[in-house]
């Protein structure tokens, strides 16, 4: 009896904090959403480091377990308020330099995600989502890649919103890899222009980031999109990834919301020089 | 029984084919919502809402959204000068002296600046000229000028005779496509725009094909090109848009955004926003080097 009164309450509760997301996002498309917002995780591990006394901090994994708890609420916040495009910047080649067992451990975390994501209450399910996988995943496992390659051949189809996932990923690497397919594809001297580069991206056929967002207050870009971002809005917050919450996804949006004018008119600006 | 569960079916069936037709306007969304969940959480559903009293909804509810929008802005300016009265405060203290810290900056790990500037507000010689004298002030050696449209690189002669009263200067003769880079005030001084990002790569691009083409002739065909990143960086040195990575990267300007700072150079750079050209402080560039000295980067580990 107590657990079905609690799970009422749960569920009651669910249903209030939708209601209230809801009417939070239909006040913000009053004004210009963002088309594409993508996410620096930045902090799983000092957020695990802080929660030392409760959780096991022998375990690698344990901040990033909570980690993709908040990825999934922000996946949520943005496919709610209409965002079509959300990029999250996963795991970087620099990242290969960690500790191999904490390496290891990311790796296996994320094949066992990538498998969740896909089940069927899963949320690529729920909302017809795309899955990409971008950088260069001949560095990751083979059950990662295997598994990545499943999701991105399950969800091609789908019509929903696109959720790309950045792993084994640098901005340079990207730009290296896209000269080298252009290269490879061209026989005679015909001179490339900054068009062919950009259809070689990973990013081709996706609309540029309208804010990155990095967590933890950190200020640099640690080499995500820095091709994409000429005219993105770039945030800190200081909250680390596991405290982003939807109360910092609203602020977000709303400081987007002021400059939009501006970046904007500088995109058009650029578009008619070139 | 029976019946009232069957008739609730009915309603609820009714009740949601005409919530899809009506799905195209805010407010009717939001009335479906809100009915919705009366008829999740009571059990019951006694109120079938009208596709026209949605639309009396939506009448009233537009407003009400846009008041409550611009009363959510109004909270976001608050908290903006809000910040910017207690950074106005934090400057005061920093320039009046009081606080040691800020007296002897340790500028070791800046090894090269540089700074991004809306091109309407490049404009502004004169600040811009002043913003060079504080950083030659402070000590630091080697600044990057960056904005989108090349203002300060095609006014660069006017000033560089603006400032050869005031020390010696030597400068190259410049290309507007290529950086142009000059000494002043015992700094180096190098001035790019949006033609050494972007367009920059596409040439090194070019330049790897050409020199790739020559390797391979009289060569058995199928050789597949095979990079580094090393091999991009002398690319771009080898068409002139070679440079150093700024360990710091200042914005001047209306928003928090590099403006297409060529990416090739700015893996690991510490991006900070300081505002309008128009309304910089000495004061605020101590503060943004102080907190600069204190950054720790893990580059990845």
């Amino acid at each position: 009896m107590k657990k079905d009164g609690k799970s009422m309450i749960s569920k009651a509760m669910g249903h209030v904090s939708f209601v209230i997301r809801k009417c939070l996002f239909f006040i913000l498309s009053m004004g210009p959403v963002p088309a594409h917002i993508a996410f620096i995780m930045d902090g799983n591990r000092r957020y695990a480091k802080r929660r030392g006394l409760q959780q096991d901090s022998t375990d690698p994994n344990s901040g990033h377990q909570v980690g993709f708890k908040s990825l999934i609420s922000n996946l949520q916040y943005c496919y709610e308020m209409g965002v079509k495009y959300m990029t999250v910047y996963a795991f970087s080649i620099d990242n290969f330099r960690r500790d191999p067992h904490e390496v290891q451990a990311l790796m296996e975390l994320m094949k066992v995600k990538i498998d969740e994501l896909l089940t069927e209450g899963g949320l690529l399910k729920k909302f017809d989502v795309r899955i990409n996988f971008w950088g260069n995943l001949e560095l990751l496992t083979d059950p990662v890649r295997v598994a990545a390659k499943k999701a991105m051949d399950m969800t091609v189809h789908n019509k929903g919103p696109v959720l790309s996932v950045c792993v084994a990923y640098t901005s340079t690497n990207e730009i290296m890899h896209a000269i080298e397919a252009l290269v490879r594809e061209k026989r005679e001297k015909v001179q490339i222009r900054v068009c062919d580069l950009e259809r070689n991206l990973f990013t081709a056929g996706c609309v540029e980031p309208d804010i990155i967002i990095r967590t933890s207050g950190e200020t640099r870009l640690s080499n995500f999109l820095l091709w994409q971002s000429n005219f993105t809005h770039l945030q800190n917050p200081n909250p680390l990834w596991p405290e982003f919450s939807l109360r910092h996804f609203v602020w977000a949006v709303l400081k987007y919301q002021k400059v939009h004018g501006y970046l904007k008119k500088l995109n058009g600006e650029t578009d008619k020089n070139k | 029984m029976k019946n009232d569960h069957h008739r609730k079916e009915r309603d609820a069936t009714l009740f949601h084919a005409i919530s899809a037709y009506q799905r195209t306007t805010i407010a009717n969304e939001l009335a479906c919502i809100f009915s919705r969940y009366f008829y999740s959480v009571n059990g019951s559903y006694k109120i079938l809402i009208s596709p026209s009293k949605m639309i009396e909804a939506s009448v009233i509810a537009s407003p009400i959204l846009g008041i409550l929008y611009y009363l959510l802005h109004a909270i976001v300016c608050l908290a903006h000068i809000w910040s910017y009265l207690i950074y106005q405060i934090q400057c005061l203290i920093i320039s009046s002296g009081l606080l040691p810290k800020y007296q002897n900056l340790k500028l070791d790990r800046l090894q090269h600046l540089a700074v991004v500037i809306d091109s309407e507000e490049a404009k502004n010689k004169s600040k811009v000229h002043q913003l060079l004298l504080w950083l030659s002030d402070v000590g630091v050696k080697y600044v990057i000028l960056y904005d989108i449209e090349g203002v300060m690189k095609k006014s660069n002669k006017a000033f560089q005779k603006s400032t050869a009263t005031q020390s010696d200067t030597k400068c190259l003769d410049f290309d507007l496509n290529v950086p142009s880079i000059f000494d002043v005030f015992g700094m180096t001084v190098e001035v790019i725009s949006y033609t050494d990002g972007k367009e920059a790569v596409a040439k090194a691009a070019n330049y790897l094909f050409s020199k790739f083409s020559t390797n391979q002739e009289g060569t058995l065909d199928g050789l597949e090109p095979k990079f580094t990143e090393p091999d991009i960086s002398s690319a771009l040195k080898a068409v002139g848009h070679d440079g150093p990575e700024p360990d710091l990267l200042l914005v001047y300007g209306p928003a928090r955004c590099h403006l297409g700072f060529p990416a090739w150079r700015m893996r690991y750079t510490e991006i900070v926003h300081m505002g309008r050209l128009s309304s910089m402080k000495f004061s605020a560039i101590v503060k943004v080097f102080y907190d600069f000295s204190k950054k720790h980067q893990n580059y990845g580990k």
